[in-house]
């Protein structure tokens, strides 16, 4: 049975649906040149997770098999329009910026993976909770991407917060190094898929670094069966 | 009488890939002369940093690969990968600007791509086009060649303009440098002066291209000729490479002299030459068949005259060499040449 404790693990580390999965891969690389922007876009496509999700566990018992496909569609649209009406109220200047993205976060695999693979099967508050933790882990990975492209690009970490936060967040700005010329490469298309290639790579290696530590404690307790010890064991 | 015969191959050949290095280095050494001579201290100060950073990045790779580090280090591959960028690196870059380049050669564009023998990719072209794209501006601040310059640079000067970014009293950088001949006319020809008026207001303009940058073309050219006497590079490439682009400048030159520049100041000018004979011929990444060459180096003359006619960027071999990488392995699939007592495929 599905524990919150395997929800939480899956949506942030095992099945991290960026550095995992790798779905959603387009907004991820197209919005990450800033860590705010990585932030908006990640926020918005949580809560799409979270509402789809809420909502095709809802209605699962009702769906038919051969349309459920189309029904996720048009529940995940109807959501991000939403989102998307709610974003140009209410941060209008981070909307802008973030532009197609936002409406593209429909097509976004992620959500109608969650949808079809976890939602339309299990209860509606593990499918919420599913949501928020394949969202945070999404949104933490457009986060980690953002803030390395900016460092690298901009010299700084989380400029244009007061699109986000409004004007007093302005004092969020991070300067690394001032009169800094700027690493264009890292804000420009193929910095997004080193960067993401980077962040793949060292979550490979702390797997393999928790891989060897298991084994170590596995081999630790395998003991020879002899005369004397074989009752214990066996 | 006892005969004892080994195993064949009985006649070994006697290229090894150091001996292949250092010939292409032997052979870079008449340009290199010629480039000091007309820009100064520059280019050997750029080489010096960049080998120095590739034997590094070399060391410290093949450490975390679990490679054999003496054999793979004095190979020379990585020497010759420096010296190359360092000749597409203008004279008084800044130094980090530099270990940059020659660092992401062989880290990324070489070493993740699995050493020597492995890189898809051209590594210095790699390195070269990562600085272009990321300091345009710096990538484009070009000295005027000595002869057309009253200030003579010398090698104190130098190394305090790369290392310190310092230049002598009352000058700038933007006031020493000039504008290479091939950006010069895409410039004014973006202000509807044509190549004529251009080539009679300015100074810069030599015989076939650029004075100072025709002579170091010919002397990477008489290097490269010497490279296919040696058997280190076959004619293909280079010959595809130049041909090509000297055809289709023919063409549009014909067609409209105004606005075409000829085909030997296409040929003479930029990184033409060098990339004919040492770059585009890099043996790991170009296409291998004979025919596959020459079909390579032609997409490599077409592209660059393109990119330097209609594209962004005044020269263009950097990304053409780089494009072309990519279409190797495909051209080499549909040119393998017809196996003795075997049907064509």
């Amino acid at each position: 049975m599905t524990s919150v404790r395997t929800i939480v693990y899956d949506g942030l580390w095992k099945n991290n649906q960026a550095l995992v999965a790798l779905l959603g891969l387009c907004p991820l690389m197209a919005v990450t040149a800033t860590a705010i922007n990585g932030l908006g876009l990640g926020i918005a496509t949580m809560s799409a997770l979270i509402l789809t999700n809420a909502v095709v566990a809802l209605i699962r018992n009702h769906l038919k098999t051969e349309v459920r496909i189309p029904m996720f569609v048009l529940i995940i649209a109807s959501v991000v329009t939403v989102i998307e009406l709610l974003m140009n109220a209410y941060l209008h200047e981070l909307y802008r910026v973030l532009g197609i993205f936002v409406p593209l976060i429909v097509t976004n695999c992620t959500v109608i993976g969650r949808a079809e693979a976890f939602a339309s099967k299990r209860s509606v508050h593990h499918s919420m909770l599913d949501g928020l933790f394949m969202g945070l882990g999404f949104t933490i990975v457009l986060l980690l991407l953002g803030a390395f492209r900016e460092a690298l690009g901009y010299g700084t970490i989380f400029r244009q917060a007061e699109l986000m936060f409004g004007d007093a967040a302005r004092h969020m700005v991070i300067t690394l190094a001032d009169d800094f010329d700027g690493f264009l490469l890292a804000i420009l298309p193929p910095g997004a898929f080193m960067g993401l290639a980077v962040l793949i790579a060292v979550k490979k290696i702390i797997d393999k670094r928790i891989l060897q530590g298991q084994r170590i404690i596995k081999v630790q307790n395998v003991q020879r069966v002899t005369g004397s010890n074989a009752p214990d064991i066996l | 009488m006892k005969l004892n015969t080994p195993a064949s191959p009985h006649v070994h050949g006697d290229t090894t890939v150091r001996k292949m290095m250092l010939r292409v280095l032997l052979a870079l050494i008449p340009a290199i002369i010629a480039y000091s001579w007309f820009f100064g201290w520059g280019l050997l100060i750029n080489a010096t940093i960049a080998v120095v950073t590739a034997l590094g990045c070399e060391y410290l790779m093949l450490k975390l690969r679990e490679r054999p580090v003496n054999f793979f280090l004095t190979d020379g591959s990585v020497v010759v990968t420096a010296v190359l960028l360092a000749f597409c690196i203008p004279p008084l870059a800044p130094w980090w600007l530099t270990v940059l380049g020659a660092a992401f050669a062989v880290i990324v564009a070489k070493h993740l791509y699995g050493g020597l023998g492995y890189n898809p990719f051209n590594p210095a072209m790699a390195g070269y086009v990562v600085l272009l794209i990321s300091f345009p501006r710096d990538m484009s601040i070009w000295l005027p060649p000595f002869i057309l310059s009253e200030l003579d640079f010398s090698l104190p000067a130098t190394l305090n303009a790369v290392f310190l970014g310092v230049f002598p009293t009352g000058y700038t950088l933007d006031a020493l440098s000039a504008a290479t001949p091939l950006d010069l006319i895409k410039t004014q020809l973006s202000i509807d002066v044509t190549i004529a008026e251009t080539k009679s207001a300015h100074a810069i303009f030599g015989d076939f291209g650029g004075i100072g940058w025709e002579w170091i073309g010919n002397w990477i050219f008489l290097g490269g000729v010497w490279l296919i006497y040696k058997k280190v590079i076959s004619w293909h490439i280079p010959a595809a490479v130049l041909g090509s682009l000297f055809t289709v400048a023919l063409i549009f030159y014909l067609k409209d002299a105004d606005h075409y520049a000829s085909p030997m100041f296409h040929v003479f000018s930029g990184a033409a030459m060098l990339g004919a004979f040492f770059i585009a011929t890099d043996p790991v990444s170009a296409a291998t068949t004979p025919m596959g060459r020459i079909v390579y180096g032609i997409g490599i003359g077409i592209l660059t005259y393109v990119i330097r006619v209609w594209g962004g960027y005044p020269d263009g071999i950097g990304f053409a060499v780089l494009l072309m990488n990519l279409a190797a392995p495909t051209i080499d699939y549909y040119t393998q040449p017809r196996v003795y007592g075997h049907k064509r495929s």
